[in-house]
């Protein structure tokens, strides 16, 4: 074990916690950006990123052992003395961007097969392979290659991928030579089954891992199933370690997942999005490309304190966002700080128990015509949040008719209240 | 104009009509009056009438008509000259005498600035003709290829000193960071370099970016290769200053020679 996980604060489920790394000292919850090729990310400095706030960054391994290959890496000092990047970082396993990206992977029991993608030549990523890779690269957070299917299947398939992760969990364990600097987290699977999702759970648990992830959500399941896997997950992983919720993703989710007591989120989202040229805000989502864009002088939002909303205009990034990748470059740095902002949001409100206060503010300015989302509704009272003053009651009778026994569901949309 | 008055420059080059080195006699003339018609035309529409103009002076490759062209401009309430139609296939020895035609017409105090000469080699014969400023894409395309400039500058002035050259310690002007020599680099672009990239980075993180696509590498050597050019100006600065130039001049000449030799052996 390499880290300490000290809760500071909670409400309810949520946890403010500090999280001490070999490379950093970290505050949860907390949101990592996903490195591109390079590890880079878009364009943005590690000096841009250690202003930003960011803390840990992902490294995509699969990537890496393509370019430039995780043994140069090793030779040259590990991937922070390479990219100089003196915070944490956390690898994958290699094994999803595989599963996604290369056409003819397949998985057997031995591992992820799959075609070279430099010579078609056919390759075999192992637990053990994909543990020596991250080995190499030396991030503080490693991941166990785990059997990801997508949630959107059914079927006898998931429970052979859950019980097939838990198999490769005792290979990664053995096969990690460097658990004193290097933290291994297993990775719970099972679908949106409870049962499955239950011995998972249990399983990784005996295991005795450093830190734990929820796998195989954010992949097109509906917003219900998702809350409460999560929701399930984090009620049975224990409360002394991190949980990290792998693939999240929009600023509702996460403000969702913190009160459900997640700690860590990966998502190429902010990122992504500033590539399309949009930009993240508190009401949502600022599309930089629309017309209405060109004469606007003001900054993206005149809330936020960084480097981009101090200097630079809408009008000026809608320009840019249509012709230069500079623009991507900066709405990625906006959009990364206010990710970080949010991290930091939620830890400090948790910490100074105004975590209610914090979310009904997130939620009014989100949502505020009051329309939020049943999940979102459903997930806060697990939580133990009250939210019913930013949300419009009148047009819904559904939890009156619900609480007086009467089903009226065939005439309401499944997931929200209008 | 109406462009200029709306983006509100500081300094702005008239409308003129460029030609290349190679045409003939007929089409440069032409060049010439209608350049300085054009330039008169700018200059009554222009609302501060020249005062943050820069005339532009052409004439081809005839001595004659740069002369010419150069002693009608300077007659016009411009505040700065822009000298154009170099870089576009002239002959080196043919620029430097045309420049100095031009620039022995023109005003002393008042700048001048030439267009598309980058090379250091082509910045300081400029320099020498009595050019000003210089502006030219040389930067972005070392960049965009890949390249670093390495060049010593200090081991220039270094070498004003003491009148030795050490072939041992030079390098050529730049290098590809493209290439699988780099791979395993973990030296700066350039040892002491006081640049954003060189106190950050290694040769063999910019060679892995590069190869792999990656925006940074660009940011990157853009960083560093300005940094560089620009503290090349700074010494030439300096030893003008120093009442130095001619010996600067002539030790990077023959510096680059030498590694040109060495490198051919």
């Amino acid at each position: 074990m390499a880290l300490r996980f000290e809760v500071l604060g909670r409400f309810n489920r949520a946890r403010a916690a500090r999280l001490t790394l070999p490379h950093f000292t970290c505050q949860t919850p907390l949101f990592m950006p996903v490195g591109t090729q390079g590890s880079t990310i878009k364009g943005l400095t590690t000096d841009q990123l250690e202003t930003i706030g960011c803390q840990i960054i992902l490294g995509n391994t699969y990537h890496l052992e393509l370019r430039p290959g995780s043994q140069l890496i090793d030779d040259l000092g590990g991937l922070h003395k390479f990219m100089n990047w003196k915070r944490a970082l956390l690898t994958d396993s290699g094994g999803f961007q595989m599963v996604s990206l290369l056409h003819l992977a397949d998985i057997t029991e031995e591992g992820v097969t799959f075609q070279s993608p430099v010579d078609g030549k056919p390759m075999l990523l192992t637990p053990e392979e994909s543990i020596n890779i991250q080995n190499n690269i030396g991030a503080d957070i490693i991941m166990a290659l785990d059997d990801v299917v997508k949630t959107t299947i059914t079927g006898p398939r998931i429970e052979e991928a859950m019980y097939r992760t838990l198999r490769w969990i005792d290979r990664c364990i053995a096969a990690h030579k460097k658990p004193d600097v290097q933290n291994l987290f297993g990775i719970v699977q099972g679908g949106l089954d409870p049962v499955l999702r239950d011995i998972c759970v249990r399983g990784l648990v005996e295991r005795n891992l450093p830190g734990y992830a929820i796998g195989g959500l954010a992949g097109g399941e509906d917003k219900d199933s998702f809350w409460r896997v999560v929701a399930q997950c984090t009620a049975g992983l224990p409360e002394d370690k991190p949980r990290y919720v792998m693939g999240v993703g929009y600023p509702l989710d996460i403000v969702v997942c913190s009160a459900l007591g997640a700690d860590m989120y990966d998502c190429v989202y902010p990122t992504r999005t500033a590539r399309f040229g949009s930009a993240l805000v508190p009401e949502g989502v600022l599309k930089l490309k629309q017309n209405a864009m060109a004469t606007d002088e003001r900054p993206i939002d005149p809330s936020c304190p960084c480097m981009v909303c101090k200097n630079y205009t809408r009008a000026y990034l809608h320009c840019l966002v249509t012709k230069d990748p500079m623009g991507s470059q900066l709405l990625s740095y906006h959009n990364l700080s206010f990710m970080a902002r949010l991290s930091r949001d939620l830890h400090m409100s948790i910490l100074e128990g105004r975590f209610p206060e914090f979310v009904r503010g997130f939620l009014r300015v989100q949502f505020p015509k009051g329309d939020v989302p049943k999940w979102v509704h459903n997930a806060m009272e697990v939580a133990g949040i009250d939210i019913s003053e930013c949300c419009t009651p009148t047009n819904c009778q559904h939890d009156a008719m619900e609480a007086a026994g009467v089903d009226i569901s065939e005439f309401c949309p499944p997931t929200r209240c209008p | 104009m109406e462009l200029i008055s709306c983006l509100q420059p500081n300094l702005w080059a008239s409308l003129a009509d460029e030609v290349p080195a190679w045409v003939n006699e007929k089409r440069n003339k032409t060049s010439v009056e209608r350049t300085l018609r054009w330039l008169d035309a700018c200059i009554a529409l222009d609302a501060a009438s020249g005062r943050n103009s820069l005339g532009v002076v052409v004439g081809g490759s005839s001595i004659e008509q740069r002369k010419l062209c150069a002693t009608e401009v300077s007659k016009r309430n411009v505040s700065g000259f822009w000298i154009g139609g170099f870089g576009l296939g002239e002959s080196v020895e043919e620029r430097c005498s045309l420049l100095n035609a031009v620039t022995d017409c023109l005003p002393l105090e008042k700048p001048r600035i030439v267009s598309r000469l980058g090379l250091p080699e082509e910045v300081l014969e400029g320099v020498a003709s009595g050019i000003d400023l210089f502006d030219s894409t040389y930067i972005y395309q070392l960049t965009m290829g890949g390249f670093a400039l390495i060049f010593p500058i200090d081991m220039v002035e270094r070498e004003m000193q003491n009148g030795v050259f050490d072939s041992s310690a030079g390098d050529s002007a730049k290098i590809n960071l493209r290439a699988t020599t780099y791979r395993k680099d973990m030296s700066r672009i350039v040892d002491g370099c006081t640049c954003f990239t060189c106190q950050n980075h290694t040769r063999a993180y910019l060679n892995h970016l590069i190869n792999v696509h990656e925006m940074l590498a660009q940011i990157l050597l853009e960083i560093h290769n300005t940094h560089h050019y620009l503290r090349f100006f700074r010494s030439i600065r300096e030893a003008i200053k120093a009442g130095e130039f001619d010996i600067f001049w002539k030790q990077f000449v023959e510096n680059r020679r030498s590694q040109i030799a060495a490198a051919a052996m």
